[in-house]
């Protein structure tokens, strides 16, 4: 038998109705919103409205977030309540490449970011240099998330802290970052973070065609997330994550070295976590260290679990789920969200330990039987 | 693969581990005929002596018993041979050159010791076919585990094992959860993930606890068939099944050696006897 090439496998990974389910997704996410947005006039009944694209994009961002928690949490057992760091550290940095692209056109009409000449700064910091390069903000979206996380998940796994610590650590870790990213001495613009956003490549950032760019752009990233997840999960590679999270000291007795296979899956969760940030700044307009707040990593974790862990689209539904009552709660009741995010977890947690994946897969199992 | 290659994979396994004894690495050396040898080995938990200046050697190819009460060491001895205890003194040696006490858990297990624990442990979220596939003996490293798919040969090998242990059959076959098994085929299956590392040396601690009659039988065969080609250490509490397998014995008390021979001379020294009816 000759090698299965790399590509098949790759594809053979998601079975067909899961290709099946993408390509609807795709052809309603890439072509038909954005052809509702682009081309119906406003007052047209089928008309999509740009609140809804925005919201859209915002949720398939969030979406990605929650892959990248599943694969973490779902399939290597490592609960971690610091996503949110790498989620707003790959938002910064491309919210950097977003500052620069404002030119002139800010409010002091300076080179220099607003925030900065504010703060009275006659230069950019060194770590600004090259900001104003697409493609090496691009990169730095990758590379700067994916050091912090390596380095700590190196320290963090060698020394084989597990379970609730690790936990904890990783609160920790997004608080503290949150402190400093609140210091306007830092560069990033202090409690306000970043704003006002023009221009992406030189093309306005508000148009309805960038809007739709970005959205379409979102929709592909994350079927990219989901195909790769299913492809790690379904490797070898995610057989030992899966025996990781069974008995981490019977497969050291087997000849694997665990740490190996966390700092690979780790890292890779916060690098999707920060792509994941990246396109949401755009969109939204706005990043500031909100979202480094402990408070908001925990809520990652609630969109997976109200999905439904280790199954990796439960926690793109449980994302949607969670994100659309969310704008719905605080459009209508603000006062009741957190009691309904609360309530919403306690539940889940009582009832429906396999998430809403887990309440469809009992349901076909009692109409078969 | 030929030896080289395996060879070379061995040694990048370990250069990503930061122990760094890799000269040592390679072929265990057997020209004395002696696969494992203890000297004077102590292990103390909070001044409780769990092993007492223990001495053992164990021959290439030989299939010995270990016996002894509740207490005596017998777990924490493969806990020091594996890496999982570290001993307060002494020396443990895996053929003539390899000094276990500075591998690490992988590393020993690398260098050819599989273990069989006293409490089952299998995965018990992946099938009984995906237990094997880990055990496997192969490049295990994360980068290779990306990519690794199952040959021909593998393929081949796994389900031979799985006859071997007798779970190829069942509802389900070797794609059921290994949760679902009962004990005595968990122990089955985690003796079958033994297999599956080609060990030299393994080590069994308590095997058939839990098996009925037949399964009891059926692993002294197994057992009998794997001597000569590996090297086995079976700690066990029952005696028809120590019977059965034939070979020589070693009785523990209180962390040291207190007998060893064949069966029907240990069980009829006197010291033994004390040891077993005096409680
Ligand atoms: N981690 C530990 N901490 C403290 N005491 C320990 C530890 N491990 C073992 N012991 C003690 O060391 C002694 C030897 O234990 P060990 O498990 O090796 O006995 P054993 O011969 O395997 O017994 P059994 O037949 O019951 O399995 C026991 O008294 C046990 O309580
Ligand atoms: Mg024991």
């Amino acid at each position: 038998m000759t090698r299965t090439p790399f590509v098949i496998r790759f594809c053979n990974a998601t079975p067909k109705s899961g290709w099946i389910a993408l390509g609807i997704f795709a052809a309603i996410a890439m072509l038909l919103l954005p052809a509702l947005h682009l081309v119906l006039p406003p007052e047209h009944p089928l008309h999509v409205s740009a609140y809804v694209i925005t919201l859209g994009g915002k949720i398939m961002c969030y979406a990605i977030v929650a892959v990248a928690m599943d694969l973490i949490w779902g399939h290597a057992g490592i609960l971690s309540l610091g996503h949110g760091l790498f989620f707003a550290l790959g938002g910064y940095v491309f919210g950097m490449y977003l500052m620069r692209q404002i030119g002139r056109d800010g409010s002091y009409q300076s080179d220099l970011p607003d925030f900065m000449v504010f703060l009275d700064w006659k230069e950019l910091p060194w770590y600004w240099a090259g900001s104003d390069s697409f493609l090496w903000s691009l990169a730095l979206v990758l590379i700067v998330p994916a050091l912090i996380a390596y380095v700590f998940g190196y320290f963090a796994f060698r020394s084989r802290i597990k379970g609730v610590y690790f936990s904890i650590i990783t609160q920790a870790l997004t608080f503290a970052a949150m402190l400093l990213f609140f210091r306007n001495e830092t560069g990033f613009g202090g409690n306000n973070g970043f704003t006002d956003f023009k221009r992406i490549l030189g093309y306005g950032v508000t148009t309805p065609e960038m809007r739709v760019t970005l959205f379409a752009l979102t929709a592909l990233v994350l079927m990219a997330t989901l195909l790769l997840g299913r492809y790690l999960v379904t490797a070898k590679f995610g057989r030992v994550l899966a025996a990781i999270r069974d008995s981490e000291s019977r497969v050291m007795f087997l000849g694997y070295n665990p740490l190996h296979y966390k700092l690979a899956i780790w890292t890779l969760s916060a690098m999707l976590c920060a792509v994941a940030g990246a396109l949401y700044v755009p969109q939204v307009g706005i990043i500031n260290p909100g979202e480094m707040s402990p408070a908001n990593s925990i809520e990652i974790a609630i969109w997976v679990a109200v999905g439904g862990r280790g199954t990796l689209i439960g926690p793109v539904i449980g994302a949607a789920i969670v994100n659309l009552s969310k704008s719905y709660f605080t459009m209508a009741f603000p006062e009741y969200w957190l009691f309904f995010l609360g309530a919403l977890f306690v539940g889940v947690t009582l009832w429906l330990p396999d998430g809403v994946v887990g309440l469809w897969k009992r349901i076909q199992a009692r109409r078969v039987a | 693969m030929n030896a080289v290659t395996e060879n070379r994979h061995d040694q990048e396994w370990l250069g990503g581990t930061s122990i760094g004894h890799l000269k040592r690495h390679g072929e265990v050396d057997l020209s004395h005929r002696v696969i494992l040898y203890l000297e004077d080995i102590s292990v103390s938990f909070d001044g409780f002596k769990a092993l007492n200046n223990l001495h053992l050697t164990i021959d290439a190819g030989e299939l010995r018993c270990i016996i002894g009460p509740n207490g005596a060491g017998k777990t924490t001895m493969m806990d020091v041979i594996t890496g999982k205890t570290r001993s307060d003194a002494g020396r443990c040696f895996f053929g003539q050159t390899i000094d276990l006490s500075t591998l690490s858990e992988a590393e020993i297990a690398h260098a050819g010791i599989g273990r069989k624990f006293q409490k089952p442990t299998i995965f018990e979220n992946l099938s009984v076919f995906e237990n094997l596939e880990l055990a496997l003996k192969t490049d295990k490293r994360a980068r290779v585990s990306l990519f690794a798919w199952l040959g021909d040969d593998q393929r081949d090998k796994i389900t031979d094992t799985l006859k071997q242990i007798r779970l190829d059959k069942g509802v389900g076959g070797a794609d059921r959860p290994a949760g679902l098994l009962s004990h005595g085929q968990k122990q089955w299956l985690e003796i079958g993930m033994l297999l599956m590392q080609d060990p030299k040396l393994l080590l069994l601690d308590e095997p058939v606890a839990g098996m009925t009659d037949d399964e009891t039988e059926r692993t002294a065969e197994l057992f009998k068939s794997l001597a000569g080609k590996h090297s086995l250490v079976v700690v066990e509490h029952d005696m028809a099944f120590i019977e059965q397998l034939g070979g020589k014995v070693t009785v523990l008390h209180e962390g040291a050696v207190l007998a060893e021979g064949d069966l029907a001379t240990v069980q009829n020294d006197e010291r033994v006897i004390e040891v077993y009816l005096g409680r």
